[in-house]
């Protein structure tokens, strides 16, 4: 196919082969009516073929009062591809989920056919309904139809980053707590956060169901939410017994599995010592019919994850190992709103809160937040050095 | 005296224009500007957050993004930012 001058892609046509979806594919199926998609399609063959991104990013654009939501980008071949001269990412809060009515998607693809290229990401890495490119002078016009429609913008920037948050108990049964709730609840709790950039950096808080964290909270979100139960896992010993006897090797692939060992199978009962149970959900992912959470759920809220942009990757870390989440949610959103308070004081630009709490050590951060430090916040006696038991220690005895 | 948002967000607004093109503002550095100026009796948080508010809903003040996100005065006419 040939971009907006009538020259041939073969880079780009090379992506369309193969058995998986192929972005290429969609942008030219979107070419045939878009002077955009055509010029972005030869803007990205001159990339591929010279090996440079031809894209700047940032800037000054946006909606009245909004700092989050809009991602400005422009083209440095604005003369060559003048119709992506600018090609603007708009954010828009999806709803707790990703539920839609087919109503709904109808509305928002006429809106974005309207007054942009036509492409979408349903969904970006944040979460957010993606709107692929658009010029300055559409955003306002875009903004408006799309509140008119009870839509309104996502994060980005240096603000709160749209929450998102698994199905939860809409759909799953190991949920632990209604994510999609506490999803809603804390975007309207922080609707100014969200849209007026405030923070040294981004703050993404993601609601996982379960420890399965099909959000990849763990990974991916400042905060993570992730559901758990701190009574037993309840079992179906007939169940656990239908599956023995439909061949499944429990000793082997359950108990051998179990990453604290607290299973044991004698042929006839299985029983778990709960206390030694690290949640890995590894037994009920494979025996569905015959475990399942315990009956006292909440979850663990874990702190500073991040992917690799200014520093390394961090992992979440356990801030608080139970809590329970009901609404209206107070305890959670006095605990966001002093790591903030923290954050911001003494955050430096574009430092995330897992940095910080490498800078200052977790030992500070956590006076400073009114949190106790409790065994649970380390993975193993000794990991962490900042943390001192002083109340252990007695007169007379030898401090190491 | 405790200031109102719009003094607030006035004071601000000037101090942006002052180290146009010389500073870049946080809402952080803007909100620590004002309490150092006004004092914390004056004017707390949750007032200049206010008034960051009234700030940009005037259209004074715009948004921008330069790998962190910083307040600055809106581009004059014709110069697009990028």
């Amino acid at each position: 196919m040939a971009d907006s001058n009538g020259k041939q892609t073969p880079l780009l046509d090379e992506l369309e082969k193969g058995p998986w979806p192929s972005f290429v594919k969609e942008i030219k199926s979107m070419a045939k009516e878009s002077p955009m998609c055509q010029d972005l399609l030869g803007q990205l063959e001159k990339s591929y073929g010279e090996k440079r991104g031809y894209w700047k990013h940032g800037g000054i654009v946006g909606v009245m009062g909004y700092g989050g939501g809009v991602i400005g980008r422009y083209s440095f071949l604005n003369e060559e591809f003048p119709h992506v001269a600018h090609f603007h990412t708009i954010r828009i809060n999806q709803p707790s989920g990703w539920f839609y009515t087919s109503d709904a998607i109808r509305t928002l693809c006429d809106i974005w056919e309207k007054h942009g290229s036509g492409l979408t990401n349903m969904h970006g890495s944040t979460g957010d309904i993606v709107f692929l490119g658009t010029q300055t002078s559409e955003l306002e016009p875009i903004f408006k139809e799309l509140t008119e429609k009870d839509f309104d913008l996502g994060g980005s920037g240096s603000d709160l980053r749209t929450p998102s948050c698994c199905v939860g108990q809409s759909r799953c049964e190991w949920a632990c707590y209604d994510t999609m709730q506490l999803c809603d609840h804390l975007t309207h709790h922080f609707q100014d956060e969200l849209h007026r950039p405030a923070f040294p950096y981004k703050f993404k808080i993601k609601c996982a169901g379960c420890p399965n964290d099909c959000v990849a909270s763990v990974a991916r979100a400042d905060m993570s939410i992730i559901g758990t139960w701190r009574d037993n896992i309840q079992i179906d010993q007939a169940a656990v017994k239908a599956y023995a006897d439909g061949g499944m090797n429990i000793e082997r692939d359950i108990c051998g599995n179990c990453p604290t060992k607290c299973m044991q199978w004698d042929g006839k009962t299985l029983t778990i010592d709960n206390s030694n149970c690290v949640k890995c959900m590894h037994c009920i992912n494979n025996m569905t019919k015959a475990l399942r959470p315990g009956k006292d759920r909440g979850a663990t809220i874990l702190l500073g994850a991040k992917a690799p942009i200014v520093d390394g990757a961090l992992l979440s870390s356990v801030l608080v190992p139970f809590i329970k989440l009901e609404p209206p949610y107070e305890e959670l959103k006095d605990l966001i709103e002093r790591i903030w308070e923290f954050w911001g004081e003494h955050g430096k630009n574009r430092e995330r809160t897992g940095e910080l709490i490498q800078r200052v050590g977790l030992g500070n951060f956590l006076e400073a937040i009114g949190v106790e430090p409790i065994p649970e916040m380390v993975a193993h006696p000794r990991e962490n050095p900042f943390i001192f038991y002083e109340e252990y220690l007695e007169e007379g005895d030898e401090e190491e | 005296m405790a200031r109102t948002a719009q003094e607030v967000a006035d004071a601000m607004f000037e101090l942006v224009k002052e180290y146009q093109g010389k500073k870049k503002f946080k809402a952080g550095d803007l909100t620590k500007a004002m309490i150092e100026k006004f004092g914390q009796a004056d004017c707390d948080k949750q007032l200049c957050k206010t008034a960051i508010r009234t700030l940009m809903d005037s259209g004074r003040c715009v948004y921008t993004y330069f790998g962190g996100s910083f307040i600055e005065l809106p581009p004059k006419e014709g110069a697009e930012g990028g």
